[in-house]
């Protein structure tokens, strides 16, 4: 109603890179209202969500340890977006990787192979993947909605969680907590920057992003993917076949959230717990979008939300804000992308008064 | 009581909040537009309606705020989507996850705390019919639910202004070329779907179940999506799928006090579970989902 959309030839590059930094900037000066009007300390909440971060040593250590699994699932789930398949149930497949890895351990809790943790590793991807294979499998058999179904399928995963944790595999040592035992030494995964907790599960988000930035850049069937969500019926004349794309999409990004939750058990938690998600596959979704659904735009959106994250866990502290004001920043952050982006995408004009209503749309 | 008219009395307030949020989504959706973010909204809602009636506003008020807090966060949505051409898909999703934020951060001092509901409004006669009689005993929120859903089908049936929606949904183009205002229509449907939205969470946290909780919306948002597709954008058959989910949530009530060999945890994901099958028995039925869905449903315009 109030703006004018004019096709660019080509995208903005300049803006691209800026209009990230913009949404965070709104971002923080939204929220900062927001605190203001609930009655927190906006200064310190501020400085604890995104300076405190780069401050100490340990602090940045945390944040590449949370830019792990946010990277992994992100370059997983972007593949997906590229082709118009919504996966928005990665939580559900992170929980599910995170249970077939604990598997291991909780029946062999004696074993000290040195294959345990990659065993833990594959197990989890292919947990992860047959979640999203559910759900592959309903939308091409059914056309079931897959937003839907692999959303949905995350509230039964949370359920089995809960179902092993209180039941078969509780940890009968553990004070009636809800979790399994403790790991063994050997089902961990190895550091990779000493004196931190920061492992070898960053090794895996890169080594996703190259593979991914691979796949989309130079892989006939990436670009079929991509095609077949941009202009889906030049993609079915072609013989793109749709429920092939279903499959690719979900299948690896449920191979990806399942990796990220096995390495979520075997790096930071060291056991299965009812907390083990903190709503990383939502995050991932920021993450994958902020970054352009960019294999490598997303390493820097991936490494923005993981300040967020560790921001908001000192800001708990600090500034007495609640857990969910991290959710609240993500989401804003988001909303401002969004809107920043048609600014890459198309030159704006602001509707002069008394233009015609709906006109100069292309 | 028996498990049956125990489901029979409670149906209709278990189903009031699916149904009020997916009435309004079926009007939104029925213009093109989608929204991801009823769960956020509706916790949005339920914590700005516990807010009010826990501090001795009436339910009158608490209904209007929450309905106020709905409209404002659908209205993001709607700026996103039809000024800045955002995807739909992502556009929600932010909304979603900021109304989520947003409602825990507010709704932090209430965290656990109750209140009180609304007292029921019997129809003489009717209510004291054994077995089903409880039909007939409900809180006024769930009457004029009622009303609502007879409304929108007529509206959207039989009168001038549902057409001009359905046409708006259908073909955006040719919408405005006879002359219709398609973004003012849509900008006023997803304002009308948040105003429900608002109205369930208010619904869910004053009357249903009078306390606040984080995550108490508990996927009803996502089930009510779930809704207009079951229904396939027909306003009886997501009344009917609404009334099912109600009945559902007791079920699992029943079963839980009767002691039910099963674990807790099973009942609990049988709504997603029961979603999931549903959705794609429904789906699979090509003819009849092409015959009344949305042919814009998500495209910018």
């Amino acid at each position: 109603m109030w703006l004018d959309l004019i096709r660019r030839e080509r995208p903005s590059t300049a803006l691209m890179l800026l209009v990230p930094l913009i949404a965070v900037a709104f971002a923080a000066a939204a929220s900062a209202a927001l605190f203001t009007i609930t009655g927190k300390p906006v200064g310190a909440a501020l400085y604890a969500l995104l300076i405190e971060p780069f401050m100490t040593r340990s602090a940045f250590s945390e944040v590449l340890l949370k830019m792990g699994p946010l990277l992994l699932i992100a370059q997983g789930l972007a593949i997906g977006f590229r082709a118009q398949i919504f996966n928005i149930g990665a939580e559900g497949q992170f929980v599910l990787g995170a249970i077939f890895a604990a598997a291991i351990p909780v029946y062999f809790p004696d074993s000290t192979s040195i294959w345990l943790w990659p065993l833990m590793m594959v197990m989890g991807a292919l947990g992860g993947a047959l979640w999203a294979g559910l759900a592959a499998f309903w939308r091409v058999r059914t056309n079931a909605n897959e937003i839907l179904v692999t959303l949905m399928l995350g509230f039964v995963a949370t359920q089995l969680l809960n179902y092993l944790l209180l039941g078969p595999w509780k940890d009968p040592m553990g004070f009636n907590f809800p979790q399994t035992v403790m790991f063994q030494y050997e089902a961990m995964l190895p550091t990779l920057i000493p004196g931190t907790r920061v492992n070898v599960s960053f090794l895996f988000a890169i080594a996703a992003t190259l593979l991914a930035w691979v796949y989309v850049k130079r892989s006939f069937s990436g670009y079929q993917l991509m095609v077949g969500g941009l202009a889906p019926d030049a993609a079915s004349y072609a013989g793109f076949r749709e429920s092939r794309a279903v499959w690719i999409s979900l299948l690896i990004g449920g191979l990806a959230a399942g990796l990220a939750g096995a390495a979520e058990v075997a790096g930071p938690v060291g056991q299965l717990q009812r907390s083990i998600s903190t709503g990383y596959g939502f995050a991932a979704i920021i993450v994958a979008y902020l970054g352009g659904l960019n294999p490598l735009g997303m390493v820097f959106s991936s490494f923005l939300l993981a300040v967020i994250y560790i921001g908001g866990d000192n800001a708990m502290v600090s500034a007495e804000l609640p857990v969910a004001s991290v959710r609240l920043f993500q989401g804003l952050v988001l909303i401002a992308y969004l809107a920043a982006l048609t600014w890459i995408r198309y030159r704006v004009q602001w509707r002069k008064r008394g233009a015609t209503q709906d006109g100069g749309r292309a | 009581m028996s498990a049956i008219e125990f489901i029979l009395s409670g149906m209709l307030a278990a189903a009031t909040p699916f149904l009020l949020a997916a009435l309004g989504e079926l009007v939104a959706e029925k213009s093109g537009v989608m929204n991801l973010g009823l769960e956020g909204i509706m916790a949005l809602g339920a914590v700005i309606g516990f807010i009010c009636v826990y501090h001795g506003g009436p339910h009158l008020l608490a209904f209007l705020a929450a309905g106020v807090i709905g409209v404002l966060a659908a209205l993001i949505l709607a700026v996103l989507a039809l000024e800045f051409r955002a995807d739909q898909v992502a556009a929600g999703l932010a909304v979603g996850i900021f109304g989520q934020g947003l409602a825990a951060l507010i709704g932090k001092p209430y965290e656990s705390l109750t209140t009180t509901g609304l007292s029921q409004i019997a129809i003489p006669g009717l209510a004291s019919l054994p077995m089903v009689g409880g039909l007939f005993k409900q809180d006024a929120v769930t009457w004029l639910t009622l009303i609502a859903a007879l409304v929108i089908a007529l509206v959207l049936s039989k009168s001038r202004l549902g057409l001009v929606i359905r046409a708006v949904g259908e073909n955006p183009q040719a919408a405005r070329a006879i002359g219709y205002p398609v973004i003012r229509i849509r900008y006023a449907t997803v304002a009308f779907g948040g105003l429900m939205a608002g109205f369930a969470g208010a619904y869910a946290a004053t009357v249903y179940t009078p306390m606040w909780a984080d995550g108490m919306i508990a996927g009803r948002g996502w089930i009510a999506l779930a809704l207009v597709v079951f229904g396939t954008w027909v306003t009886g058959r997501v009344f009917a799928g609404a009334l099912l989910f109600g009945a559902l949530s007791l079920a699992e009530l029943a079963a839980q006090a009767k002691g039910v060999h099963l674990p807790s945890q099973l009942l609990a994901a049988m709504p997603y579970l029961v979603t999931i099958i549903i959705l794609g028995v429904i789906s699979s039925n090509k003819l009849r989902m092409k015959r009344n869905s949305v042919a814009s449903l998500g495209k910018p315009f």
